[in-house]
């Protein structure tokens, strides 16, 4: 078999057996790889209702088809998924780097890791040989202090390592799972699922070939992307980077601003991507088989952050900066480096300390509840200790590490009403208010919050529509969106490369056809990536999830717009959250409470699942 | 009348390269049909994120892994000072490998004899500085990477020099 190792791998980390099964050919060809197989995975190896934390939940690790190929930006992704402790549905992430194309080449195209270690272990996978190690030294360990630390004990430089920090330890809920040092898996709070199974970290090592069917014609199509690489599509991401996005959010009054009492940041100019650039960024380097390079390290030359060095992009930006009023660079960098150091998701911690300065304004929280910290939206130092805090689950830290809803639901008083989350996930930076069709996005995203399921902000900020209207027509644009973004997480091609595709589907299915030599239509493409949607939608109702829970923060709902501006007034009404979802679900030929309909998975090809929707 | 270096090797730019393997991919791609870093004959080294570098063999003169061989395995040519490899005599001891500085030769995981970059001499052009997205790597003589250090210290030096005068205006 090309593209596709054959072989998922096993491992109870209970009993410490393991065991190499078949890859199931359906699972492939109908979810292709990455968050699509895993998913399906997910499913065949859980039964409903299960806690996230419960050693049964089992912890899927995905490669794509074209990993471990030189594709530019493919070979070298790898996917997470499980039940998400934040959104009791589907939890999945992704990252890049170099640990997925290692994973490929040790012969895996997944990991189903399910049970409870007894003491702290980490998995080392070398080829064929699988084991279960003592990881007590590592215990409090950084994700990059553990990667180091793992690789002189098995004495190989080149071994590839992900990792949790003390937070996944600690089973805090926004935290994630980390590679190469700087690239995580950060979403849904999958670290902490990997932390209850006490599983330290996977480090991997795979000796064997990876080829392709026609390596000549594959070679005549990197060359291409090569040179697509080197154009337009990818401009953005090679010189300033997403941060560019700060003056452009700014400038249509679409960036959430102190826990989304704004809309616009006075202090966008200091925060922007031009100004990183200028003063912070040392180097901006690639992963491994990519022809791009978009990673912006950022290094602080001065000052009481002196030397704090990070990858930085404008979410995780705008999360620990305009989120919490902060307009400092170098104190963004510093909470960036210590969301990395703990293993927690960047957006997450920004948007919940975003939160809890809120609370603190409001009186709802007070300096004793904050340990004595002077929580005002604006102070840099205040918003780096809160993320060193929820790092370490300490004071007010222990409760904001749960993330801002299930906070909120500690400290009530009507916190809840602050809690800017989607499914228990963390918004990120897009005011949903005034971007409709991004707002529907975000409703529907299966793993809550989230601008990467869709990208349906595109259309609105690039005024494709008119951004401040909920009309029909969303829905399809919606779902088109999701149906591309399911593809490009299941290849796992990089999404900053997504314009290099410029005939999109039929580009992808001949980069299918050539890595695995089956033959697909992009017709069939379009329908793989409306399958993975529909996996996904079944996973969250066999879970409980429903209509109820495609909803959008209270204060996007209730709160509108102050600032002066193109977007001032604007908010989304319940009645326009209606139009808009019973749109996308005719769209999407489901039931008007979100369900798909057995005519629907039979159509898809997956009878094999409709028992989840005749319960 | 001396004679100028004529021997070339390949050298990455420490400030272009970003460690992204690309090269690594296309050496194992060009000379062993498959896409594994282990087979390729150039190898990157990142020692954090700022620092990365490609390494592969720098045709030493004198070149201490031909003088390690025991087996007289390892030639040298006199035109060109590739390395070459005599398959039936090289047993994989490793006495090379520790010889070499830089750590660019290695042992084969399959034909466990040790191997080593040339030039892609078949191709016309390593394959590796045609890939590489940063045009990080260059062939290169020891006369023109000497040109090129001095020619960048002298800048620093010049530059320091403006800034000096600025600041006492």
């Amino acid at each position: 078999m090309y593209g596709y190792a054959g072989r998922v791998l096993h491992v109870d980390l209970t009993s410490g057996k393991t065991h190499v099964e078949p890859l199931n050919e359906d699972y492939a060809r109908k979810y292709i790889g990455g968050i699509g197989l895993g998913m399906r995975l997910w499913l065949a190896n859980s039964k409903a209702g299960v806690d996230p934390f419960n050693p049964e939940n089992p912890l899927i690790l995905a490669t794509g088809p074209i990993s471990g190929t030189m594709w530019p930006t493919g070979g070298n992704g790898h996917a997470f998924v499980s039940k998400s402790p934040q959104s009791f549905g589907v939890g999945e992430a992704k990252a890049h780097g170099s640990f997925g194309t290692e994973l490929k080449r040790a012969g895996y195209d997944a990991v189903i890791l399910k049970g409870k270690a007894e003491k702290l272990v980490y998995l080392w996978i070398d080829d064929d040989s699988v084991q279960l190690l003592d990881a007590s030294s590592l215990m409090g360990k950084s994700p990059g202090e553990t990667e180091d630390a793992i690789k002189k004990e098995l004495g190989d430089y080149y071994i590839r390592v992900a990792a949790i920090g003390v937070a996944g330890e600690k089973l805090s809920r926004m935290a994630c799972i980390i590679n190469d040092k700087t690239r995580a898996a950060g979403r849904t709070g999958l670290g902490a699922v990997m932390g209850s199974k006490n599983l330290k970290a996977i480090a991997v090592r795979g000796t064997c070939d990876i080829t392709v069917p026609k390596l000549d014609e594959f070679m005549e199509y990197v060359k291409e992307f090569h040179e697509r690489m080197k154009g337009p599509a990818t401009q953005k991401y090679r010189t300033l980077g997403t941060p560019e996005n700060v003056l452009v959010h700014n400038s249509l009054s679409c960036m959430p601003t102190r826990n989304y009492n704004n809309s616009r940041f006075e202090g966008a100019e200091k925060v922007s991507g031009e100004n990183l650039n200028e003063k912070f960024v040392a180097k901006i380097i690639g992963c491994s088989s990519c022809a791009m390079r978009c990673e912006h390290m950022c290094v602080v030359a001065e000052g009481p952050y002196k030397n704090t060095m990070t990858r930085m992009e404008y979410e995780t930006l705008w999360a620990l900066g305009p989120y919490c009023g902060v307009d400092r660079l170098d104190a963004i960098t510093k909470g960036m480096e210590l969301t990395n150091y703990y293993g927690i998701d960047a957006i997450s911690a920004g948007v919940t300390i975003g939160f809890a300065m809120d609370c603190f304004e409001r009186g709802i929280l007070t300096p004793e509840d904050l340990d004595g910290i002077d929580a005002k939206f604006g102070n840099a130092e205040a918003m780096v200790q809160l993320v060193e805090k929820i790092g370490k689950r300490e004071g007010i830290g222990d409760i904001l590490a749960e993330g801002a809803k299930f906070a909120a639901q500690k400290i009530g008083k009507g916190s809840e009403k602050l809690a800017a989350t989607i499914k228990g996930v963390e918004i990120t930076g897009y005011d949903l208010r005034c971007l409709k069709t991004a707002a529907l996005g975000f409703a529907v995203s299966f793993r809550g919050a989230d601008h990467n399921r869709h990208g349906a902000y595109a259309f609105d900020v690039k005024g494709k529509v008119n951004r401040l209207v909920a009309e029909k027509g969303r829905g399809k644009m919606v779902r088109d969106m999701e149906d591309t973004y399911n593809l490009i997480d299941s290849f796992i091609i990089c999404k900053f490369s997504r314009g290099t595709y410029y005939k999109e589907l039929p580009d992808m299915a001949k980069l299918y056809t050539l890595v695995t030599g089956f033959d697909i239509t992009p017709e069939e493409l379009k329908r793989a990536g409306e399958r993975i949607q529909n996996v996904a939608r079944l996973i969250n109702i066999r879970e409980g999830l429903g209509r109820k829970d495609d909803t959008l923060p209270y204060k996007v709902m209730h709160e509108p717009i102050p600032d002066e501006g193109p977007s001032k007034g604007a908010y989304v009404s319940q009645e326009e959250l209606d139009l808009l979802l019973d749109d996308y679900y005719e769209a999407r030929g489901w039931t008007r409470e979100g369900v798909p309909t057995v005519e629907k998975l039979k159509e898809l090809g997956m009878d094999d699942l409709i028992d989840i929707v005749q319960k | 009348m001396v004679k100028i270096h004529e021997r070339k090797f390949i050298s990455a730019d420490p400030d272009k390269c970003v460690g992204c393997q690309v090269c690594e991919y296309a050496c194992s791609m060009t000379k062993e049909k498959a896409f594994n870093p282990l087979k390729s004959r150039i190898r990157v080294v990142r020692i954090n994120q700022l620092i990365n570098l490609s390494v592969t063999c720098r045709l030493c003169e004198n070149p201490p892994c031909v003088v390690a061989c025991p087996r007289d395995a390892l030639t040298q040519s006199e035109e060109t000072g590739l390395i070459s490899v005599d398959k039936d005599k090289c047993n994989g001891c490793g006495w090379c490998i520790e010889a070499c500085d830089y750590g660019a030769i290695m042992l084969h995981p399959e034909s466990k004899v040790v191997y080593v970059c040339d030039l892609c001499k078949d191709k016309g052009e390593p394959q590796c500085i045609k890939w590489c997205p940063e045009e990080a790597l260059e062939l290169v003589t020891s006369d023109v990477l000497a040109q090129k250090a001095r020619i960048t210290a002298v800048k620093k030096l010049f530059q320091e020099a403006i800034e000096e005068t600025r600041s006492k205006r």
